[in-house]
């Protein structure tokens, strides 16, 4: 039992930052109907940008929780710039060309990232500074939860909570929300749909940037291509949660972190990565809208 | 078209004076290869075996060289990739036109690229690869480390003789023939003296996150969990271990040497067991002149053991071409094969019949963030 409960702490934990990542390709689907393969790469950034600032800002010799708020709100910052720029520059002009243009698109600025990144970070993986000490918070049996995990679902449930905040009560949510809802009829009513979107790829990449920097403090490795199966793996959430579908992301990605989690645990790790790929034919099989998805009747 | 013409022909002609030149660069120095990660994964293993190497070759022709001629090293970089070790390694046969090949550290990568030396009949030397079936690529590959079963088995008899452990979990890394390799010959071990693996998990390459695993690992209760890995995995098995408060003592391999894995790892590495190829605290002549030597180079820097396996592995090559006294492939080989009590800083090297080298291990424990000798072992 506390074997159970503990491989519990750790899913959730882990699929605490799937669930911040699996929001951003949720929300640009929603909006774009684009699946945005960068976004993984966003996440990548993320994590480097914090290692810098920490770096920069002397909080990788002198650890604090301030130092730690200050890092991740900066890397959020510079994150949603990038998502910004990704916007302007990659996708802003395809928006009238086929779909497919655009997917094509969203995978090479994911190349330019994990390569460009390579050639910008150095290809080899670096230790990310300790912001705050990792303790155990509590101990019953055998069962421990650190500080880190907690840290991890607690901002990630703040950063959801605020997300949908915006999303709800907010003039720039609804008109996100009426541009997710129909394009033309939004752009028809007054609203700048440009603004929207850019706004859209800010929010997703500062969650992204989030989930990048606690996964520093929490495994302290990173590198260039450590975006790519977390962006995968995120991607499935969104699409197993229904995508478009904001619970369904944050559902999904805890899920897809407890199913992770327990596959290892009571299977094989041999099997972890092949588990996603299973999910993501499932979902498609037997319900391709996903948990949360509505079935929308396509108009000819 | 008859412009034409004559632009091929220059073309061609250029082209034939490249391969000319590329095919003659033996004049009065001899060519050895180097092939190492650089950069990626194991960054540090190929940058200290690089040290090693320079300063191996420094002293070889400081010393005025061998045959009478100046030895130059050309230095490929694989990104710790088996893929580009094959590339790598092709670039320094064909293109460089070497006469040896020195590396690589990790026996993934020197798999890889020793079917290409093999089939070029150069001579290659790898400094720390570990597992077996490298040597077994052909006769003209060899090593200048002891290989996986004597350091699987030696880390089972330590953990059960010495530490008198005896319940034993396992996590390998499945992606890793190194790491494999070393799991089997423990397990056959320390089922040989009487001791249980309870427990067996298991990860990747590149992965970040253990707790699932070792979470199962804490509910069987070993005594000590041994995890042959590469030490940026391995350093953040030691704090997740950590974390989820396990107390067994960890074990582990070579591969745990490395400035980084009490700089990730922390207080998680503290009183870490692992076998290696030597220690600094060791007082024989060697490595102590060869400490000093290295710290005066590399301002001040302590080698791990990859710096001292590149230093024997080029001294030993050096040695070979003196003795085969020529640059042909085939005699070099010979020369290898026949290397005898080479006194190494690593100790002393015989080549045996399988091209391995047969000297003695160390155990080192971690203890304050520092690297202690425990014990030697002799094969």
């Amino acid at each position: 039992m506390d074997q159970f409960i503990q491989q519990l702490i750790n899913g959730l934990s882990w699929g605490a930052i799937y669930a911040l990542i699996a929001l951003g390709y949720t929300m640009v689907y929603g909006v774009l109907r684009l699946i945005n393969f960068a976004h993984g790469d966003v996440y990548m950034v993320g994590a480097m940008m914090a290692y810098y600032i920490a770096h920069w800002l002397g909080f990788a010799v002198a650890p604090s929780a301030a130092g730690f708020v200050i890092v991740m709100v900066l890397s959020m910052t510079a994150c949603a710039l990038l998502g910004a720029l990704i916007e302007l520059v990659a996708y802003r002009r395809l928006r009238s060309q086929p779909r497919s243009s655009m997917l094509i698109t969203a995978i090479g600025v994911s190349m330019l990232l994990e390569f460009g990144g390579q050639r910008v970070f150095g290809p080899d993986p670096k230790f990310f500074p300790q912001l705050i000490e990792s303790h155990s918070l509590f101990r019953a049996g055998s069962v421990v939860m650190t500080n880190i995990d907690a840290l991890v679902i607690v901002v990630s449930l703040a950063l959801m909570i605020g997300l949908r905040w915006i999303v709800m009560k907010t003039r720039v949510g609804m008109a996100l929300r009426a541009v997710s809802f129909s394009y033309d009829a939004a752009a028809l009513m007054g609203i700048d749909v440009n603004r929207v979107l850019t706004l859209t790829f800010m929010l997703g990449s500062a969650l992204a940037a989030a989930a990048g920097t606690m996964v520093g403090l929490r495994n302290p490795k990173i590198d260039p291509l450590m975006g790519l199966m977390p962006g995968v793996k995120a991607f499935v959430a969104a699409v197993l949660g229904g995508i478009g579908n904001f619970p369904g992301a944050v559902v999904g990605g805890l899920l897809m972190g407890l199913t992770e989690t327990f596959v290892s645990a009571y299977l094989s790790s041999t099997y972890r990565d092949a588990v996603a790929f299973v999910i993501l034919i499932g979902v498609l099989l037997v319900k391709p809208t996903g948990l949360f998805g509505r079935v929308t009747v396509e108009k000819v | 078209m008859r412009r034409q013409h004559t632009i091929v022909t220059a073309l061609a002609l250029a082209l034939l004076a490249g391969a000319w030149s590329a095919c003659s660069p033996q004049g009065d120095e001899i060519v050895v290869g180097e092939y190492g990660s650089l950069t990626g994964g194991t960054a540090t293993f190929g940058t200290s075996t690089h040290e090693g190497v320079l300063l191996a070759l420094k002293k070889i022709n400081d010393a005025g060289g061998v045959l009478g001629k100046q030895v130059r090293v050309v230095t490929e970089d694989d990104q710790s990739k088996p893929e580009e070790a094959v590339t790598a390694v092709l670039k320094l046969v064909k293109q460089n036109q070497v006469v040896a090949v020195v590396g690589e550290v990790a026996s993934s990568r020197s798999l890889a690229a020793a079917p290409v030396c093999q089939s070029s009949k150069i001579p290659m030397l790898s400094s720390a690869s570990t597992n077996p079936k490298v040597t077994q690529v052909g006769d003209f590959i060899f090593r200048a480390c002891f290989i996986d079963p004597f350091q699987g088995s030696t880390m089972a008899k330590f953990a059960v003789n010495t530490l008198k452990a005896h319940k034993f979990a396992i996590l390998t890394d499945n992606k890793n023939d190194y790491s494999v390799g070393l799991t089997q010959f423990f397990r056959e071990t320390v089922k040989k003296l009487g001791g249980e693996i309870v427990v067996e998990e298991s990860y990747a390459e590149g992965d970040i996150e253990f707790k699932a695993q070792l979470t199962s690992i804490k509910a069987a209760q070993p005594d000590a969990i041994y995890v042959p890995g590469y030490y940026t995995e391995c350093a953040l098995i030691a704090r997740q271990a950590h974390e989820l408060g396990l107390t067994a003592t960890l074990l582990g391999g070579d591969g745990w040497d490395s400035p980084k894995t009490t700089e990730i790892g922390g207080k998680a590495v503290e009183g870490v067991y692992f076998t290696n190829h030597y220690s600094a605290e060791e007082q024989r002549p060697e490595v102590q002149q060869f400490l000093k030597e290295y710290r005066e180079a590399y301002k001040g820097k302590t080698p791990d053991a990859m710096a001292v396996l590149g230093y024997d592995a080029m001294s030993m090559m050096a040695d070979a071409l003196r003795r085969a006294g020529s640059t042909d492939g085939t005699q070099i080989r010979d020369a290898l094969a026949a290397t005898k009590d080479f006194p190494g800083v690593s100790g002393r090297i015989t080549i045996d019949k399988d091209r391995n080298a047969q000297k003695a291990i160390v155990v080192l424990k971690i203890e304050n963030g520092a690297f202690h000798f425990v014990e030697s072992i002799a094969p």
